[in-house]
């Protein structure tokens, strides 16, 4: 909204992103971030590498870790440059996705549909209370006795573990629609799926994007859990194989992968979201990631 | 304009809200008549149920006893025939000022796509937002989004327009210019509205008929004829016509919200004192 007054076209796609990137590197945000995280590669560089203080000298320092990760032949057989680096992560994610996707496939209608329908509600609610709050990793036995092989129950975990999280913010986010927008769609005429689609699924959609950046995080979470327990290949599975082996080196490189991988992902979302919710977006005058 | 039959009747209405054991009456045997093209203003204390009759009369809230009658049918449930513009807004959010002026006939489907197009972009420019058409609600102005529910509910052409309190909360400069401009609009063309506030001048200088509501229970006072000449403005508040209205309402009014206070010792004592106010 820079350009008040002016009918100006809006950017779209690639260049509004060019647009809101250029904007940003004229807000305090993209150096707080680069001296946030030179701040803390520092300190783990001094407690690690130089005055090597106990419990730190035990694990890699950031310099050996970072030297690995560039390098074009890696001392422990994993760097950027090797193709196992990539299979993990693409493994990985390919998991995470098809789990978030199933999740949200089926928990957004659920969410939906309890929050709208108070009789569903009262039919659903107490299954999903019930298992919800088993943790995952207490359905890792389950899920290996349910599916044979790894992938299958890898997904299986990480699609349980988002979908709980997604439909219970879906159902509140229905819940926290305020009445004068169904009364409004009542006086103008609408019939009931008409109130649903026009009213309950907008209405719901900020509790949804919260529910969904929490619930791929979930997702990471869950998978990297179910990785470390039996998997063949994945982040979490490139952690624990790495840990067995004493390949530390390799091991802190696949959980920084993880974080930054993460972190696109859930930011990833969360441009989903703003997109989607423009007249939230421009009225908070903020533009994601 | 007397001839035609009341637009609607309420007869013998009553309304509780609560558990059974804590049962409050909130509206008592209420009967009122809304006439054809006319605007008949409901004022009352403070909390004394005026929400209550809109939701009443939108049907949004079913009586406990008595009748409402639409054109001589009984109100079933909310329809666009009472429609309601609302004490808070309720803009959709995720639409845009032309978005929301659309959305009840694009619902129903009883305008044809390209005259629901010509309809809305003119009563967008009635109501002064051709600018905004395409900014969301948060993109507005309080004044300008009191307007553009003014426009989502005039494009439906509903027999009744029921207001609650559509310009409570506005800065004194905007609300005028809202009373100013609503009073514009209902002269131009022949609407049937019910405008509830508890703006006493407010109600005087848009209303035909006055009703002024008791405390809770809220019941019917007195109804009071208006008959400031048309076409109005504001500066026809301080005639003396309209200053024996407004002392006349206020006298009641002062009583009814007393009655909150009945009993309660030194605070009825603040209230005595300020109801001898001038
Ligand atoms: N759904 C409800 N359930 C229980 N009590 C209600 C309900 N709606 C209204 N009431 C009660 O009815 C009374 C009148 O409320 P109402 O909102 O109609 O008053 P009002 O005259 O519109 O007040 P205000 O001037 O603040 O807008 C209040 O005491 C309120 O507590
Ligand atoms: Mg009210």
């Amino acid at each position: 909204m820079s350009n008040q007054g002016v009918s100006g076209h809006a950017p779209t796609g690639f260049q509004y992103f060019l647009y809101k990137t250029w904007k940003s590197l004229k807000t305090p945000m993209p150096y707080l971030a680069f001296a946030g995280i030179g701040l803390w590669l520092l300190t783990y560089f001094l407690l690690n590498e130089y005055w090597k203080i106990f419990p730190f000298f035990k694990i890699p320092g950031p310099v050996e870790v970072i030297t690995e990760w560039l390098s074009r032949d890696p001392i422990w057989g994993t760097s950027l440059f090797t193709e196992d680096y990539y299979i993990n992560i693409w493994v990985s994610c390919r998991r995470v996705i098809i789990g978030f996707a199933l999740a949200t496939v089926l928990g957004v209608p659920l969410g939906l549909f309890m929050g709208w329908s108070k009789k569903f509600k009262d039919y659903t609610f107490p299954v999903l209370e019930t298992l919800r709050p088993i943790p995952i990793l207490a359905w890792v036995p389950l899920a290996i006795v349910m599916f044979s092989g790894f992938e299958t129950p890898i997904i299986y975990l990480a699609t349980l573990a988002s979908f709980f999280v997604t439909a219970l913010n879906t159902m509140l986010g229905v819940e926290s629609i305020d009445e004068s927008y169904f009364r409004a769609a009542g006086c103008l005429g609408s019939k009931k799926r008409h109130v649903f689609i026009n009213v309950v699924v907008p209405g719901s959609l900020p509790f949804i994007f919260t529910g969904l950046q929490i619930s791929i995080g979930v997702a990471w979470f869950s998978l990297v859990a179910a990785e470390m327990i039996s998997g063949d290949y994945g982040l979490g599975y490139m952690i624990m194989a790495s840990y067995m082996v004493n390949k530390y080196t390799t091991m802190v490189m696949a959980m920084l992968t993880l974080g930054l991988v993460g972190w696109i992902t859930s930011a990833m979302v969360r441009a989903a979201g703003n997109r989607m919710m423009r007249w939230r977006a421009k009225a908070l005058g903020q533009g994601g990631v | 304009m007397a001839d035609a039959p009341d637009m609607m009747q309420v007869n013998n209405v009553s309304k509780a809200f609560g558990e059974d054991w804590e049962r409050e009456m909130v509206i008592e045997n209420l009967s009122l008549k809304i006439r054809r093209n006319q605007l008949t203003a409901i004022v009352g204390p403070s909390g004394c149920g005026k929400s209550t009759v809109v939701n009443l009369l939108a049907g949004f809230e079913k009586p406990d006893s008595g009748q409402i009658l639409l054109d001589g049918r009984p109100v079933t449930g909310p329809s666009k025939d009472t429609l309601v513009v609302f004490q808070e807004t309720a803009l959709m959010p995720w639409l845009t000022t032309y978005q929301n002026v659309t959305f009840g006939p694009k619902l129903r489907g009883d305008i044809p796509r390209d005259q629901l197009k010509e309809a809305a972009d003119s009563i967008i420019e009635t109501v002064g937002l051709k600018e905004f058409r395409d900014k969301y609600p948060l993109q507005l102005s309080g004044g300008m989004q009191r307007r553009a529910e003014l426009a989502r509910a005039l494009i439906n052409q509903p027999l009744v327009m029921i207001m609650d309190e559509p310009f409570r909360g506005l800065d004194a400069m905007t609300r005028q210019l809202m009373q100013e401009f609503y009073m514009r609009l209902c002269e131009q063309e022949a609407r049937t509205n019910v405008f509830v506030t508890s703006e006493l001048e407010e109600a005087i200088i848009l209303a035909d008929s006055l009703v002024v509501l008791s405390n809770r229970p809220a019941t019917v006072r007195e109804v009071v004829q208006i008959d400031l000449p048309r076409p109005r403005n504001l500066e026809m508040l301080s005639s003396s016509q309209a200053y024996e209205y407004k002392r006349h309402a206020m006298e009641m009014l002062h009583e009814e919200a007393l009655k909150s206070f009945k009993g309660v010792g030194s605070s009825s004592d603040f209230l005595e004192s300020y109801s001898r106010r001038p």
